[in-house]
């Protein structure tokens, strides 16, 4: 087995702003994505030999269609992946293995969801009752919030927290959070937040508050990537990205279901993340990165995705929290771009937008000089999809291409 | 002697008081209050209750019949008993039917349930009623309709409460009715339904039995009869020459309400939970005539004491905020329209499921040990396949493993309680938390299974198990 480490780069990325598009179809997005990417790149569309598009938007035919309509791409392979809300990550792995095999030279890869046009917040059902019609259709179970609240009671009762110190502990993850994308320009949501109005918003799913949570939104992101040895053809060294490792992991499933799980650790995060380690050669996480992008669709997800990823000690995150280690200038850096948290989540985009944000932090182009981290090297993309034992996990290393 | 072998009852841990239903009115009402079936609740999901209460100690094996009375079943055509049944994972080949459009439909059941037993056609046979009626807002009877059920295990051995004889009238006497089509029961003018009916068509049936069996009305030690409401009930026990402070059991007008075929019924259980060896009880109920029973408590009524029954589930509530909540819980007000998709269901999902939804049967891996659920045909704790044994859960009780509370699911009674079980005997199971008060949710509280409607989808109500805080 071989490892992905750097046969792999980015030379050209493309992200929308996220938000609420009333007058932009899924069309617009991809177009937008991708024309940015293709303009950073330097490359045309007919360039593109193959691509790979993710993402969740039901009332679309299930295809890579929608993407060579949208950008009028001529008879090339396209596969359309999902991994709900971790889609974005399978779209860059999936491109980045039919690079690494030679299949390809040049592939795009993009994700995007338009979520805005339901008629509703939240993440839609799909089909309803599609797997089961009593025990495991969407709202029996559960939406994201309430499922994912699960984990919340859990973890407060696990650590001993009360509901009240709990939910003052996530506060300040959300307030971190919108503090980081009041200062990133493509960011959704750039009001700050105290860590008041946070416990004092409305409950959607207890122990969770608006504020503990992300809201869906609309937008699109892209990624140009050609095998490591071409990149110069594009760009200079210093300014494209490498893949370092990407790991996915498909949970079994039935963490509700099953007395051993304990819902205050994600395991696909744990096993991805060993995948992806081992691959990037990453021994020390939290002294290695440069900065870690993790899917924060609530408060909750961000604390146990950084105790699963090995970045903090399990049940440690409160001293993180309180100290300050994951926010700008902390130990490491979390969700430095706002996060799901401050820019939405367009279910299908937030993978890719989370790669294009350590993209342009290592270019030093993240736009607002307040927001810019130094000296970055590595970064790290978590993106899931699912929900508390039931989970599907990509993690996904880039950083500084070898230097030969 | 035939008679009754077990009995058991339920009320829904819902009350509404009638303050509520008339400060909603602006109007004053009499005192009390009345039970009220939660949003997730039918008559079919009660009458499971009762039976449930009722088969305790019992052996499920030896039911050779169900029969279910009802005036307000969750669908016309679609027999509820079978359901009942199967929830209550009673045998497959047994003989399952409802006894509808009277408010008679409990004795009549208790009396096909009897010469069953006397012809040997059966050896024990259950016979339950429940009742939620949706009684017209701002009428007399939304004050006095109340929600519950009872049920009867019919036998002649270890029986506890011998049934010497009955006594049967039928009458083309119309009194309330409801069509098809309409939405809400009919009546004529009380005074007339008083005079010509309720006080002579059952204190006749009453003197008949007396009559046959040359007893008369102070032979009776406890008395347990329909009424409309406590007025007529207490008319009617003067009209049949019985003393209202000794002789006349509590309809439970003022704490339940009337529960229609239920009610009489109802009031027999609460009976037989203060009877003595050696009692006499008058068991009648009313509607197109009436049926009377006279019974005789054994010695083996000692024996089945242990159950919720009405004194059990009567301690047990929770009151409804104020007259909305119910409104909203029986769909009296078309609310917003929905923009979530609409929910669906699939039949052959049901159908292929049935064992697990119905009866909630899980598996236990012959290799690991491990209890799980739902089915699986590779086991989620150690991989084998296909080496599973069924083992029933719906009579398991757990603790709370965690919790979530959604203030924006589709469901009435908000918030809606996602609740992780650990069952106390092994296994975990995932629903959703009812009849609870969500000020007293927490993690390792017990919590017990209780049979609800999970959701309405494709025109159908599809029924699984929830949990609830251990009841009482």
């Amino acid at each position: 087995m071989e490892s992905l480490k750097d046969k792999v780069a980015i030379v050209g990325m493309g992200c929308t702003p996220f938000g609420e598009f009333w007058d932009k179809d899924p069309v617009d997005l991809i177009v937008d994505a991708a024309y940015e990417a293709f303009e950073d790149a330097g490359v045309e569309a007919k360039d593109i030999q193959a691509a790979w598009v993710g993402y969740t938007s039901p009332d679309t035919a299930m295809t890579g269609i929608i993407l060579s309509s949208a950008l009028q791409l001529q008879y090339i392979p396209v596969t359309r992946v999902e991994n709900a809300c971790g889609t974005g990550a399978e779209t860059i792995r999936g491109a980045a293995l039919g690079l690494a095999s030679k299949t390809y030279d040049l592939v795009l890869a993009l994700g995007w969801d338009k979520l805005k046009d339901a008629g509703f917040g939240g993440i839609g059902q799909a089909f309803p009752g599609k797997w089961h019609p009593v025990y495991g259709a969407a709202p029996e179970v559960g939406g994201a919030v309430a499922r994912y609240a699960l984990a919340a009671t859990k973890y407060f009762s696990e650590y001993g927290l009360s509901p009240d110190e709990g939910k003052r502990l996530l506060a300040k993850i959300s307030v971190k959070s919108h503090y980081n994308g009041s200062r990133n320009p493509k960011a959704w949501l750039r009001n700050q937040l105290t860590i008041e109005q946070v416990l004092n918003a409305p409950m959607i799913a207890w122990p969770l508050g608006l504020f503990d949570c992300c809201g869906v939104n609309d937008g699109a992101s892209a990624a140009i990537m050609c095998r490591t040895e071409d990149a110069k053809a594009f760009r200079s060294q210093g300014d494209y990205i490498t893949l370092k490792g990407a790991g996915i992991a498909c949970g079994p499933g039935w963490g509700k279901e099953r007395v051993n799980y304990g819902f205050t650790t994600w395991e696909e995060t744990e096993a991805a993340a060993r995948q992806v380690y081992e691959m990037a050669g990453v021994k020390n996480p939290r002294k290695e990165l440069s900065l870690a992008e993790v899917h924060d669709c609530f408060s909750i997800a961000e604390l146990i995705a950084v105790e699963s990823l090995g970045i903090c000690e399990k049940g440690q995150a409160k001293e993180d929290i309180e100290s300050g280690a994951w926010e700008q200038g902390g130990e490491i850096p979390v969700n430095i771009s706002g996060g799901l948290k401050a820019f939405g989540h367009p279910a299908g985009a937030s993978g890719g937008r989370e790669v294009y944000e350590f993209y342009k932090q290592f270019q030093g182009k993240a736009e607002d000089p307040s927001r810019q981290l130094k000296d970055v090297k590595l970064g790290l993309t978590h993106n899931q999809g699912g929900h508390p034992g039931n989970f599907v996990c990509g993690v996904t290393i880039v950083g500084e291409p070898p230097s030969k | 002697m035939p008679g009754i072998v077990s009995y058991g009852a339920y009320i829904p841990i819902y009350r509404l008081s009638r303050e509520a239903i008339g400060a909603m009115w602006t109007k004053s009402l009499a005192r009390g209050e009345k039970a009220v079936a939660n949003a997730d609740e039918d008559s079919l999901t009660m009458g499971v209750e009762a039976v449930l209460d009722c088969l305790n100690g019992m052996d499920r094996q030896e039911v050779d019949g169900l029969y279910f009375a009802t005036d307000s079943p969750p669908y016309v055509e679609k027999q509820s008993a079978s359901i009942i049944r199967a929830a209550t994972d009673l045998r497959e080949d047994i003989l399952t039917m409802d006894i509808a459009h009277s408010l008679r439909g409990a004795s009549s059941a208790m009396k096909a349930a009897l010469d069953a037993v006397q012809a040997g056609s059966a050896r024990k046979v259950m016979v339950a009623a429940a009742e939620r009626r949706i009684p017209a807002p701002n009428s007399d009877f939304e004050a006095s309709f109340g929600d519950g059920a009872a049920a009867f295990l019919i036998g002649d051995s270890d029986v506890a409460v011998d049934i010497e004889g009955s006594y049967h009238l039928s009458s083309e006497f119309i009194d309330v009715w409801k069509k098809p089509e309409d939405s809400y029961m009919q009546t004529w003018e009380d005074r007339f339904i008083r005079d010509e009916g309720y006080l002579k068509i059952l204190p006749q049936a009453v003197s008949g039995l007396l009559k046959k069996h040359q007893l008369s009305p102070k032979d009776i030690g406890k008395a347990a009869f329909y009424a409309p409401d406590a007025r007529t009930h207490a008319t009617m026990a003067r009209a049949m020459g019985l003393d209202a402070k000794t002789q006349v059991q509590d309809p439970m007008f003022d704490s339940v309400g009337n529960t229609g075929t239920a009610l009489a019924a109802m009031t027999l259980v609460a009976a037989l939970e203060e009877a003595k060896a050696g009692d006499r009880i008058l068991y009648a109920t009313y509607g197109d005539g009436a049926d009377a029973f006279l019974l005789r408590v054994t010695e083996q009524i000692e024996k089945v004491r242990d159950r919720r029954g009405i004194k059990g589930h009567l301690a047990s509530k929770l009151m409804l905020p104020g007259y909305g909540k119910y409104m909203e819980m029986r769909g009296l007000m078309e609310g917003e329209a929905g923009r979530r998709p609409a929910r669906r269901s699939s039949l052959p999902v049901i159908w292929r499921e049935r064992q697990h939804l119905f009866a909630l049967y899980g598996q236990k891996c012959r290799s690991c040990q491990n209890i799980q659920y739902p089915r699986q045909r590779i086991c989620i704790y150690c991989q084998a396949k296909d080496n599973f044994e069924l083992i029933r859960l719906s009579d398991r009780r757990g603790k709370v493993f965690t919790f979530s509370m959604d203030q924006r699911a589709m469901e009435i009674v908000l918030p809606k309680v996602f609740t992780v079980v650990d069952l106390d005997e092994g296994g975990r199971f995932y629903s959703v938390m009812t009849d609870r008060d969500t000020s007293k949710v927490e993690v390792g509280m017990p919590v017990e299974m209780t049979f609800r409607i999970q959701l309405e989808g494709s025109g159908l109500y599809n029924y699984f198990w929830r949990v609830r805080p251990i009841r009482c």
